[in-house]
């Protein structure tokens, strides 16, 4: 790799850098604050305390009550343990609904309950169209007696596009069906309020919001019946076992609260961003095109296609400027085929295998924004003068 | 991210003899949009069949890029009898090496070359033959026995890394693992016993079990110090605990699904699952 000091970092849907408030909070949890919060002594009981104070925070982000809020290890713990919850409360139920377009945390889980039991579950992955937007009448006619639980993702990581959970789960409610929400790429980014929702059961991960890698939330509704995934010791009221990653948890409530302070900065300014640098690459790059519902969608997103190019060669081009992004290629992955998301959307080959996502924060700036429409159209055309398929 | 040789990068970053020949003395053309690479070879070859120029267009990754790049390096000025016996394995060595699941891009490469000299020379291609195996990215048979016997292919995931074959849906894995063994040799030595067409009750099913890991598992176990014991059997669950050594070793759940329960699905039922106490 070329020395490249200056990063430009636009992945942050794939992770988030830690802020630095966020740093600040937890350090004296990682160095003389070292006590066990189950602890009798005031040295383990003011830790307790900090726990109980970010479990405040984080409530209040999502509109929550701090009793419904359970601290795990990652988005992927609290999207397993919602969904073995469910279907271990009704275990005459043997059906499943989700999307075709999940994230591999709830998409496998799903996949494995089918074969895994010789087809004693039953999955029903909902349809999405062109713009990656549900059929709320096949979502309707999914719903039976036989349903144990719902799982929908409130917003896509790849298209960033937005499902209408509170309309999902509310359907769901009146047929006594549970509805969980996978809300890493939410959280955060748009307003959640889950007070006057139906949502039993809603995820998030710390890292995706400026937090450390390695802690997350479950959200479990006062009433909502729970049987834990990790059984062990009496910590989080005895609904996930397992001595508390203190630093950690005190990190997420610290950035839940910033989350709060910037939730209108994240859409006007950063969204605002977002639409110069899509609306730029968009009108100054041909044959390209967006990916995902143009107006539902999260305000940092932005899903490029660039056709008869190939997504892991325009990264690394991307890579010698110090510009940090995504693709669906299937190069990327490692697989051989691209993204299902974009799969699931239609998105022709062609377009698929050179698609890009942008995802942005608040740390983005205009001057980053500046150079990445600058420097797009000259990757895209070199790459271009390669393509056998390109006759520009 | 994928770890690229310095070789990779260069031919990547600035390629070489990028484009296509004016009235070509031979044109080859591999992959498609959907599969995700395609290669235009494009050669010109004197009246004492020496290739006097290169020039490639490719439509894929980095490594798609690179092996195309280093391609036309390697072939110009060879003659084209010695150009034809370059193999991917040359490809992917001029480059330093190529990550395991990018060895299909300089097979690509190979087959681009082999296309353009048969151009060249009249010929029709041995693909075009040969039945498809794979339809997702339209493998033959001939092409998959050829990519096993050259590059020394011992697993269904090595033929997917090498052709693409099996990378799509999946569907074709059996054929594969069936052209792999008929290819290899080695495996169809192993019998394979017929398995019991009536339905097996409990009882018998137990014994069966117990029979076969006397016979198959223990002796391997017991080998590095451990043992098993079978637990229980409902239906088509089988839970079963390691004992001694096995017990805390770390791939318990991997000798649990890689070896007890293939062993048990092989001589007992192929509708086992082993799950561990």
């Amino acid at each position: 790799m070329a020395a490249n000091p200056k990063v430009i970092y636009m992945d942050n849907n794939a992770t988030t850098r830690v802020a630095p408030e966020v740093v600040e909070a937890m350090m004296p949890y990682l160095t003389e604050a070292y006590g066990n919060p189950s602890s009798m002594h005031t040295f383990g009981g003011v830790v307790g305390q900090a726990i109980k104070e970010a479990r405040g925070k984080v409530a209040a982000l999502l509109g929550a009550d701090p009793g419904e809020i359970v601290f795990t290890s990652c988005g992927t713990e609290s999207d397993s343990t919602a969904i073995l919850s469910a279907i271990r409360t009704y275990p005459e139920k043997r059906h499943i609904i989700t999307t075709r377009v999940e994230h591999p945390a709830v998409k496998n889980l799903c996949e494995t309950l089918e074969t895994a039991t010789g087809h004693k579950y039953r999955v029903t992955k909902l349809k999405v169209d062109a713009e990656g937007m549900l059929d709320m009448q096949e979502y309707e006619a999914a719903l039976t007696e036989d349903t144990a639980i719902v799982s929908v993702m409130w917003a896509n990581n790849e298209t960033g596009v937005i499902f209408p959970v509170e309309e999902m789960a509310r359907m769901a409610r009146q047929r006594g069906i549970l509805f969980h929400t996978d809300a890493v790429q939410a959280v955060g980014k748009i307003p959640i309020d889950l007070k006057n929702l139906d949502i039993d059961f809603l995820s998030c991960s710390g890292h995706k919001l400026h937090a450390p890698k390695g802690v997350g939330i479950l959200y479990v509704k006062r009433g909502t019946l729970f049987v834990p995934f990790m059984v062990g010791g009496h910590q989080e009221h005895g609904r996930r076992g397992g001595t508390e990653n203190v630093a950690s948890i005190v990190a997420l409530g610290r950035a839940c609260e910033l989350a709060m302070e910037k939730m209108d900065e994240e859409n006007s300014r950063v969204k605002k961003l977002r639409d110069r640098l899509e609306e730029a690459l968009l009108t100054s790059i041909p044959k390209s095109m967006l990916n995902g519902h143009k107006t539902l969608r999260l305000p940092n997103t932005a899903n490029i296609s660039f056709e008869y190019v190939e997504g892991e060669a325009i990264l690394l081009h991307m890579n010698q400027h110090g510009i940090c992004a995504s693709s669906g290629s299937a190069c990327t992955s490692g697989s051989l085929e691209p993204s299902h998301v974009l799969r699931a959307m239609g998105v022709p080959f062609t377009a698929a295998h050179g698609s890009i996502r942008f995802s942005l924060s608040i740390y983005n700036t205009e001057e980053e924004v500046d150079l990445v429409i600058a420097k797009m159209p000259t990757i895209i055309a070199n790459l271009r003068k390669l393509s056998p398929f390109w006759k520009g | 991210m994928w770890e690229y040789t310095d070789k990779v990068q260069q031919h990547f970053l600035s390629p070489q003899n990028v484009g296509e020949i004016e009235d070509p003395s031979g044109t080859g053309d591999v992959g498609s949009l959907a599969c995700g690479d395609a290669l235009r070879l494009t050669l010109k070859i004197d009246a004492n069949d020496i290739i006097v120029d290169a020039k490639f267009k490719t439509f894929g990754c980095a490594s798609a890029i690179a092996s195309s790049s280093v391609l036309t390096e390697m072939v110009k000025g060879m003659a084209v009898d010695e150009a034809a016996k370059i193999t991917n394995e040359d490809i992917a060595q001029a480059l330093g090496g190529l990550p395991k699941e990018k060895m299909h891009c300089s097979v690509m490469g190979r087959e681009a070359l082999e296309a353009a000299i048969a151009d060249y020379r009249g010929h029709t291609l041995p693909k075009t033959e040969g039945e498809v195996v794979c339809e997702c990215f339209g493998v033959t048979d001939l092409e998959i026995i050829r990519a096993i016997k050259e590059s020394n292919l011992r697993s269904v995931e090595e033929i997917t890394n090498f052709t693409k074959a099996g990378g799509g849906c999946g569907k074709c894995e059996d054929k594969l693992r069936a052209l792999l063994e008929t290819t290899v040799g080695a495996k169809a030595q192993i019998v394979i016993p017929q398995m019991p067409q009536k339905k097996m009750t409990a009882l018998q099913k137990i014994k069966k079990i117990e029979e076969v890991l006397e016979r198959e598992v223990r002796p391997g176990l017991r080998k590095d110090g451990g043992d098993i014991e079978l637990v229980d059997v409902d239906g088509d669950f089988v839970t079963v605990a390691l004992r001694g050594t096995c017990k805390s070793c770390s791939k318990s759940q991997t000798t649990i699904k890689e070896y007890v329960e293939k062993k048990l699905r092989e001589f007992v039922l192929p509708s086992l699952i082993v799950e561990e106490n």
